[in-house]
């Protein structure tokens, strides 16, 4: 079994008093797909926060290509590679839609995407460049901060909620450009509430549910009821 | 023409305001933070010069190439392991511990400099004049120090807008958590920004020491001119405080040619007015 490149082991997370993830364990191989899949509340996002320093871990919880990273700040595991979409884009209102793909490739680390492929992979973006970003639609704005994630060369990607606010056609747009992601070698971590996408894209899935692991396995084993058992807690 | 007079040299003289206001501005911008301490440290700058000078026995000028790099080192020290724990939600901690550097800078440079005032020879420059027109004659320094002061504006300008740097300051000034998120350390860029205004200081600095006899308490007089030319001129825009300062020198030079007494109130009357009609100043940065 080769080593996992994001091993998440026992992991807890807390806002103030209140306790977000009790002992969550997943792992991720390098070039993988992987879908966390849950209701509302389950801890999806902190999970990725948690992974992506913006929360405080244990520093043995979360080990990524073999260096144990809990505990560091989001600027450090940026680093190291992981590049997080937070939760509702994130995007920089006061740069431009390249500036803010050019902040993405800050850390200059050499690789496949270069601003000139993200436009070849996102040409709605290329057409608004100059734009300021609060100007682009809402699918629009979910490329952007994906393309500005992926101008960091990541080894691992982690999307959260990419699908949250769209129309489906706009969901399936994204999620078309994917494979583009992965055949690149990129792992990536897709949290979803929709279930449907997140189970196509990914080969393997987590299913949390109130801050534990529900479920998991390979996404083409796992049959519907035991993903609606798994979700819902019944 | 004496009109035409006036108001040149407030403009000349606004320059120097904005200035002074341009660090105030970057600062505020960059990480919401009210430095107190800024007119100070223009005075603290002015001192430096005046040591470099005279132990080197260099011109003002020269000094710049000391004075410059020696502000931005205590900036970048000072926000690192100072300012930068007083940064957070609430306003008040930065304002509370830069009064408090204000009151510490001023005895500091009283203790060791003595209250006497004092002024940093520049040489004949200093009262070389040009003649623009018949009658009209404008001093060689302040035209110097007008242009530098418009050099520095578009410098900024330039930095904020055409470099990596400075996608990074407007970038974690808007959202240093997802800042964070692109591999930039905040305390880092923070620090940056605050070498970046105390460079700005230091020139201002030496300028105030050539133009003016000063002494440790001129600080808060220089911090108010600073804050009223980036008021006048908007939050948020660099061009803006330059206008501001502008503004600022043309209404004290107006004022100061009615009579002499009332120099500083027509600053502040115009000020005022600016503040109660268009609160958000005349060229605000629209925020979306």
């Amino acid at each position: 079994m080769p080593e996992a490149l994001l091993a998440v082991r026992g992991l807890e997370a807390f806002y103030g008093d209140f306790q977000a993830l009790f002992g969550v364990s997943i792992e991720v191989a390098r070039g993988e797909a992987v879908a966390v899949i849950g209701a509302n509340g389950a801890g999806k996002s902190t999970l990725l926060k948690s992974v992506a320093g913006l929360l405080r871990a244990r520093t043995d919880a979360i080990t990524f290509a073999g260096e144990p990273i809990g505990g560091l700040p989001a600027y450090a595991v940026a680093a190291r590679g992981i590049a997080l979409v937070p939760e509702g884009r994130g995007l920089f209102p006061s740069l431009t839609v390249e500036e803010n793909l050019l902040i993405g490739g800050q850390l200059g680390r050499p690789g496949a995407w270069t601003l000139r492929r993200i436009y070849e992979l996102f040409s709605a973006l290329g057409e608004r460049r100059k734009l300021p970003s609060t100007a682009l639609s809402g699918g629009q704005q979910q490329m952007a901060a994906l393309g500005r994630a992926l101008m960091a060369n990541p080894k691992l990607l982690l999307c959260d909620e990419i699908s949250l606010g769209l129309a489906p056609i706009v969901v399936r747009e994204i999620y078309a450009r994917l494979p583009a992601v992965r055949a690149e070698g990129t792992a990536i971590v897709l949290v979803e509430q929709d279930v449907v996408q997140a189970l196509a894209a990914a080969s393997r899935v987590y299913c949390l549910q109130e801050g534990r692991v529900a479920l998991s396995g390979a996404a083409k084993d796992l049959t519907r009821e035991a993903i609606a058992a798994a979700y819902f807690g019944v | 023409m004496e009109w035409i007079n006036v108001i040149l040299q407030g403009i000349l003289v606004g320059g120097l305001y904005a200035m002074f206001a341009a660090g105030l501005s970057l600062i505020f911008g960059v990480m919401r933070l009210v430095n107190i301490a800024h007119g100070d440290l223009i005075v603290l700058a002015a001192y430096v010069a005046l040591v470099v000078a005279q132990t080197l026995g260099i011109g003002p000028l020269t000094a710049l190439i000391i004075v410059v790099p020696v502000m931005a080192m205590i900036g970048y020290a000072l926000q690192w392991f100072v300012l930068n724990r007083t940064l957070g939600d609430d306003l008040l901690p930065p304002l509370l511990v830069t009064f408090g550097l204000s009151v510490i800078i001023q005895n500091g440079l009283l203790t060791v400099f003595t209250a006497d005032s004092v002024k940093l020879q520049a040489g004949p420059i200093e009262v070389a004049t040009i003649r623009l027109a018949e009658g009209l004659y404008v001093g060689v320094l302040p035209l110097l120090q007008f242009a530098v002061a418009v050099a520095v504006i578009a410098g900024l300008q330039l930095i904020f807008y055409r470099t990596a740097i400075g996608r990074a300051f407007r970038a974690t000034a808007d959202d240093p958590a997802v800042a964070q998120l692109m591999g930039l350390d905040n305390r880092h860029v923070f620090a940056l920004a605050m070498a970046l205004s105390l460079a700005v200081v230091a020139i201002a600095g030496v300028f105030l020491a050539v133009r003016v006899n000063f002494d440790p308490s001129l600080g808060p007089a220089r911090l108010i001119f600073g804050f009223e030319a980036v008021i006048i001129g908007g939050l948020g825009s660099l061009w803006g405080t330059l206008a501001g300062g502008l503004i600022l020198g043309v209404a004290q030079a107006v004022g100061a040619h009615l009579d002499p007494g009332w120099q500083i109130l027509a600053g502040h009357i115009a000020f005022l007015i600016v503040l109660a009609a268009r609160p958000q100043g005349l060229f605000p940065k629209v925020r979306t």
